[in-house]
């Protein structure tokens, strides 16, 4: 078990109004692994993804990334740690206005002063990383299927060079054969990069495919980190029923390729 | 924390004949320091970088996709490929480096910008005579549905059409109310200067009356019903179409000119008479406030003279356009809505369009009638 991670999380409090939705969370995630989260619909998934990534405020505790407390750093840190976190939000949440290549190349464009002709030349480099091919650079983001606004939504994410990646449920809405093959680019990326990757998903195929270690939020805590294997056969009930159900078994069933070794050992 | 990305030139290789050279690469070579380093490789002259044969990245402390991509555009894919790398990095080069290969940048079109304004000029005139043809076609459509529905009292949507009628009419009260009473008094303040020069001055009364019975009540109504509810029914329609919920409709077995456009159509045809007649009011009594205070007409006097000289064909004139303006605002709101595809951008167009070509609608059609009006001789 690791120690204190390079996000770590203590003690978090998350209250909306009467529904006490984190209560004295801890969690830790360490550097250069593919932790996956996953809960009930209403655990907090997101609640605590959105906590991190400083979207929301929690009403009390510590969340640590990299060394920096991000509830008490001021304005400057925390703009210079979250150039280092790249974020696939659910539904990809690309800026309609613009072109597929517009919106990769919008942080580039906004943080660094690049001539344009690099920028775009990185811009379209970061769509073929991720399988896209140029053509549909000047595509308008209506015109894109929903795996390939996951993966633009996932080269705008990378543009920046992020050292964190944070994915809220990146296969939920593609069919098998699209969700498998980002699974795939999605180790493979985050192997080449070296990048620590916070996963909320609810793919079972996913968890077992891509995480170093699983976290099941549940009771407003975390109930258990551990690798897919030992974490499927914990006796809690509800992860029995997650990961023993038809759907659950079948995933545990599938190749697995372990992915940190160290870890497993 | 960061070092600046340099090249360092190694020893010669043990045979000193031979031009071939190896290049050291030190530092950080990420997009933070991308500046700094092409700036070193751009100072490797020509000479030097073809006789570049090995590349030791050994002694590079940071390596992203951006820096290798960088190497990978001075150097070429096949150095970059055979560089000493450490072993994360050398994942790293492959990946990107698959990623190069696979494909050239696409041309972006660099067209002759006269026949791309030629081409823009076409596409807009298009675009209008399309316009309008399809204003044609929904009018059609709702009318139909108004037929079909008129008859069958189960039908009809007395809540959606009474909460339409609040938030167009009622909640619209106040700004009509204080707009043509403000305008009402401007122009007897006019009249009055104007009038007064020939010893006419009495005759404000009637320019109030005349101008707004017959124009500016309805004319002034319609147009803030242009900008206030053209505007929100796109908006409403189209983020609803964006939202798939539209389809989601018609999927039910509901029909969305029905379920949507009639309430908001009768709500406006309700509306549109009632703000006119207030408009009506408030203009004529803001011009018998400027004639009591600036003129010395009483309100007695006014009253009289109005009821006098104002025959009531004026007033039906007024409001007889009514219905038509709030019949045209109506569609040209819903069917704009309806034409939103799918993003926030194409939100704010159809609204922006709803509104400007509601108002122009207005205005033309006023002065169709004006003209119609005064060969009637009405």
């Amino acid at each position: 078990m690791v120690s204190k991670g390079i996000i770590s999380v203590r003690g978090l409090h998350n209250q909306f109004g009467d529904n006490l939705v984190h209560e004295q969370l801890d969690l830790d995630v360490a550097q250069g692994e593919i932790l996956t989260v996953v809960g009930g619909s209403g655990s907090g998934k997101s609640v605590l993804m959105r906590s991190i990534l400083g979207l929301h405020r929690p009403s009390a505790g510590q969340i640590e990334v990299d060394g920096v407390d991000l509830l008490r750093a001021d304005s400057e840190q925390r703009v210079q740690l979250e150039r280092r976190m790249g974020v696939l939000f659910q539904r990809g949440a690309l800026y309609s206005s613009l072109t597929v290549l517009e919106n990769v190349l919008l942080p580039l464009q906004e943080h660094l002063s690049l001539p344009a002709e690099d920028a775009e030349a990185l811009a379209l480099m970061k769509l073929r990383l991720v399988g896209l091919s140029s053509a549909v650079a000047d595509n308008s983001v209506q015109s894109l299927s929903g795996g390939m606004i996951k993966r633009v939504a996932l080269a705008r994410a990378l543009i920046l060079e992020p050292d964190f990646l944070f994915l809220d449920e990146p296969t939920a809405g593609l069919d098998p054969i699209g969700a498998n093959d980002f699974d795939e680019l999605l180790v493979t990326v985050q192997r080449a990069l070296g990048l620590t990757v916070f996963l909320v998903t609810h793919d079972v195929d996913s968890i077992f495919k891509v995480s170093d270690r699983v976290a099941v939020l549940a009771e407003r805590k975390v109930l258990v980190v551990d690798t897919p294997e030992r974490v499927a056969t914990h006796p809690d009930q509800w992860i029995q029923a997650y990961f023993q159900g038809p759907r659950g078994r079948a995933a545990q069933q599938g190749k697995r390729h372990p992915v940190n070794a160290e870890e497993d050992a | 924390m960061s070092h600046r990305p340099h090249i360092e030139h190694a020893e010669q290789s043990e045979n000193q004949d031979s031009p071939e050279q190896q290049l050291r690469l030190c530092g950080d070579w990420t997009l933070q320091q991308y500046e700094q380093a092409k700036a070193a490789l751009s100072a490797l002259s020509d000479g030097q970088m073809t006789a570049v044969s090995t590349l030791d990245g050994r002694d590079i402390s940071r390596l992203d996709s951006a820096g290798v991509f960088l190497l990978q555009q001075y150097f070429g894919t096949e150095l970059i490929e055979n560089a000493q790398l450490a072993g994360q990095q050398q994942k790293l080069a492959t990946l990107v480096l698959q990623a190069c290969k696979d494909e050239q940048a696409p041309q972006h079109g660099g067209d002759n910008p006269l026949r791309q304004w030629l081409e823009q000029i076409g596409r807009v005139t298009c675009s209008v005579l399309q316009q309008q043809k399809q204003l044609l076609a929904f009018l059609g459509l709702a009318l139909d549905n108004l037929s079909r529905t008129l008859f069958r009292p189960s039908r009809w949507r007395y809540t959606a059409t009474a909460a339409q009628v609040e938030q167009i009419g009622i909640n619209a009260i106040p700004i009509v109310a204080l707009l043509t009473f403000l305008v009402g008094a401007v122009i007897a303040f006019l009249g009055a200067r104007v009038l007064d020069e020939f010893g006419a001055a009495v005759y404000t009364v009637n320019l109030v009356g005349f101008a707004f019975l017959r124009e500016f009540a309805v004319l002034l109504a319609a147009i803030l019903l242009a900008g206030r509810t053209a505007s929100a029914f796109t908006a409403q329609l189209g983020s609803m179409k964006a939202n798939v919920e539209i389809d989601a409709l018609r999927a039910q077995g509901l029909n969305p000119v029905e379920v949507l456009v009639l309430p908001r159509l009768l709500a406006m045809l309700i509306s549109l008479p009632v703000l006119t007649l207030i408009a009506m009011l408030c203009g004529v009594l803001g011009g018998m406030l400027v004639c009591w205070l600036a003129l010395d007409i009483s309100p007695a006097l006014f009253m009289h003279i109005f009821s006098r000289d104002i025959e009531p064909v004026h007033f039906w004139v007024g409001l007889g356009k009514a219905p038509v303006f709030a019949f045209v605002i109506a569609l040209i709101g819903c069917l704009e809505g309806f034409k939103v595809a799918g993003s926030a951008q194409s939100v704010g167009e159809h609204t922006t369009s709803s509104v400007v070509q509601s108002i122009f609608m207005v205005i033309l059609l006023d002065a169709l009638f004006a003209l119609f009006f005064l060969e009637m001789g009405w």
